[in-house]
């Protein structure tokens, strides 16, 4: 397969370190093909928009659980677009009241992941952005 | 720094408890024979295993056939008696029920104290409080990495004048309190004994849990700050401090309930939070302090998951172990010491954000399993809380669950009404031999310690977790309104937090620093940083810089100054 592995990285931003879910996900991912690189914990939007771009990630999974999401996802939208990553698809999950999902998608991150969202339905919309051209 | 995660995951398979030599009766294997092979032959059984929701076979029927050599009196005790199978007080709920004690913290201080309030006039009979994101981290509110984070999960705390302001009109003389933090966990209770002084409270008579475990958080939750070896020495330093000033608080709640949040299986909560017990029995040891001095001080905290029997099954393994290891590893003589008293929260991780009310139904369930397994104190989730903190409304439909329980169900009327069942003491006999084989790796390990610096309770909950989620995506188990009965629902309200609570607390901040004596505030700190560099007991030191106003964040970074701080490995 002359393909390149989709590049993700899995970023958990903020003070929590609820990290189950940026596991599952990473793990998910990886199983499914694609190449992951997991942060850690407690990353600013700067770290993360900095492993970005030298890790050169089409896809960025954010997890967020504390209600922090309105701060972090814009400052990191504007750091990415300062950097010229404008091509790369910021993916939001966890606890994220449905009140915020408009501006955030209207901020740049293309798919919020709710609390029960199967793997697979993640796999799915990521392969489906990333689909080699027939 | 970012890291890859291409290397093999290498983990040690899950503790299954061995199979052992089952030798059905005559007449079981006549019954197997001519009732049950015939009837699977008609109609066959609806899975090909079936397994608690910790990946734990269940057969299809418990008999006598699967409790060989049990005797009631030796495996199970008396209720007050060892070894506590059957509760720890001899009437159980007949004459005190449990803590009806509901977890609670938003916002300023001010927003909190006008809950707690709510909640005791609610008939609540003991408060506990949630700290917001900077504070369980050691950060004032107007730090730089607060930002967004101030008041969401919880209160924002920064000075002893937050705390005075949270327990206003709260008489700490007669209201127990659990104050759920663990990295600056003795910075707090400073603070919080600084109040009861001022509310002219006999220490030796207040009451209350401070959960101060950080094991766990190397483990699960991940709060931490300062490294293993100067964390461990605070918590002692509490437990000591604790010994001799304020016999009836509890300095450590430890805690499985994060382990179990983070993925775990039962077994695994009950292993892995019982050998951070023993950890810290060790230390404290190692300090010369009497096992029978602190014992009866440590308090324990569990989740109640939806799996109802294996739930029950691990609260009454947890007290056979627990008293086994205070007997015979560490020649405790006291039955205070050997009996094990724990706090119980029903499992947010297995609420749905799908058709919310569904989740008050789940979270009674756990409830139930909680108090037939013997709790002592209990807080039941709020419907709401796959989406935000819990509104008045969804608070008041949680303790009211409790109140269900306690009054109208009957479960209250006799201890442990499980014990004797087939199923629940097989069940509750095989958890403790998997919790035991754990705590016997982690022991040829080195310790909790030296376990959680090979990252081996980080794996295995991770490996848990995983396998959970792939069982869920297949619909080998069924989450209702998830994976299978789905259907479209309307929004919740949910609890908003004020955006202007960093502000206030900005605000409050800046005429504190400007109020008190920075000279006194600065003579504190240099007394605790040179305390810390040394060996004594920081308790008195933390005591005097909160006193003198000394923020959380200047304290825990006098205290990063000398101990650093700690990064974990991150795996996935």
């Amino acid at each position: 397969m002359p393909d390149k592995k989709i590049r993700v990285l899995i970023a958990k931003p903020g003070l929590d370190g609820h990290d189950r879910g940026a596991k599952v996900i990473a793990r998910a991912l990886r199983d499914a093909g694609m190449e992951v690189i997991y942060t850690g914990l407690r990353q600013t939007p700067e770290m993360i928009a900095s492993a970005a771009v030298q890790e050169d990630v089409d896809v960025i999974g954010l997890s967020i659980l504390s209600g922090a999401h309105n701060t972090i996802c814009p400052q990191l939208m504007n750091l990415l677009r300062e950097k010229g990553m404008n091509d790369v698809t910021v993916l939001l999950g966890g606890i994220i009241p449905e009140g915020d999902i408009a501006p955030l998608k209207k901020a740049g991150v293309a798919e919020i992941f709710l609390p029960g969202t199967s793997t697979m339905d993640i796999v799915a919309f990521i392969n489906k952005r990333y689909a080699p051209q027939a | 720094m970012p890291t890859r995660d291409k290397d093999a995951v290498q983990t040690v398979p899950p503790a299954e408890t061995k199979d052992r030599q089952r030798v059905p009766s005559a007449r079981e294997r006549e019954w197997q024979d001519k009732t049950l092979k015939p009837f699977l032959e008609k109609s066959s059984e609806r899975l090909p295993e079936f397994t608690t929701i910790s990946g734990h076979t269940i057969r299809p029927l418990y008999t006598q056939a699967d409790l060989p050599g049990f005797d009631a009196e030796r495996d199970l005790g008396f209720p007050g008696e060892p070894p506590y199978a059957r509760g720890i007080h001899p009437t159980m709920h007949r004459a005190r029920l449990w803590t009806m004690r509901q977890f609670a913290g938003f916002g300023t201080a001010e927003d909190t104290n006008q809950r707690f309030r709510y909640l005791l006039a609610q008939g609540q009979t003991g408060l506990s409080t949630a700290f917001d994101l900077p504070t369980l981290m050691g950060y004032d509110s107007d730090h730089s990495l607060s930002e967004g984070e101030v008041g969401k999960c919880g209160v924002a705390i920064s000075s002893l004048a937050d705390m005075e302001v949270l327990f206003d009109k709260i008489p700490l003389a007669n209201v127990t309190t659990s104050m759920t933090i663990n990295s600056p966990a003795a910075v707090i209770w400073a603070m919080y004994l600084a109040v009861a002084e001022k509310q002219g409270a006999d220490w030796k008579k207040i009451s209350g849990t401070l959960q101060n475990d950080i094991l766990k958080e190397y483990i699960a939750q991940k709060e931490y700050i300062y490294p293993p070896e100067p964390s461990m020495r605070l918590v002692i330093d509490t437990l000591e401090f604790g010994a001799k000033n304020t016999p009836k608080f509890n300095p450590i709640s430890i805690s499985g309930y994060h382990i179990r949040e983070a993925g775990s299986t039962a077994i695994q909560e009950l292993a892995f939070t019982l050998r951070d017990g023993m950890e810290y029995v060790e230390w404290a040891l190692r300090r010369d302090m009497k096992v029978d001095e602190f014992g009866p001080q440590l308090s324990f905290f569990f989740n109640a998951h939806s799996d109802f029997f294996e739930e029950i099954a691990k609260y009454r393994a947890a007290r056979r172990i627990w008293h086994k290891a205070m007997v015979e590893r560490y020649g405790a003589k006291s039955a205070r010491t050997w009996a094990l008293r724990f706090h119980t929260q029903t499992a947010g991780c297995s609420l749905t954000a799908q058709q919310p009310y569904n989740n008050v139904v789940r979270t009674a369930i756990q409830a139930l399993a909680a108090v037939m397994g013997g709790t002592q104190s209990l807080h039941t989730n709020s419907l709401d809380e796959a989406w935000a903190l819990p509104t008045e409304f969804a608070a008041t439909i949680a303790l009211r669950t409790q109140q269900i329980i306690a009054h109208e169900t009957g479960v209250t009327n006799t201890a442990d009404p499980l014990g004797g069942s087939y199923f629940v003491e097989t069940l509750t006999n095989e958890v403790e031999r998997g919790a035991w084989d754990y705590i016997r790796k982690i022991d040829s390990m080195g310790g909790m310690v030296a376990a959680i610096e090979r990252s081996y309770p980080q794996r295995e909950i991770a490996e848990a977790s995983y396998r959970y989620q792939v069982a869920l995506d297949k619909k080998e188990k069924i989450m209702v309104g998830v994976n299978d009965f789905v259907s479209e629902e309307k929004p919740l309200d949910i609890l908003q937090i004020d955006d202007t609570v960093a502000q206030r607390q900005a605000v409050r901040l800046k005429k504190l620093r400007a109020d008190r004596s920075s000279d006194e505030v600065a003579r504190r700190l240099a007394a605790l940083r040179k305390a810390a560099a040394g060996t004594e007991n920081l308790m008195p030191h933390l005591y005097e810089a909160v006193k003198a106003y000394a923020t959380v964040g200047e304290i825990c970074d006098a205290m990063r100054d000398v101990f650093g701080t700690y990064e974990e490995v991150a795996i996935t």
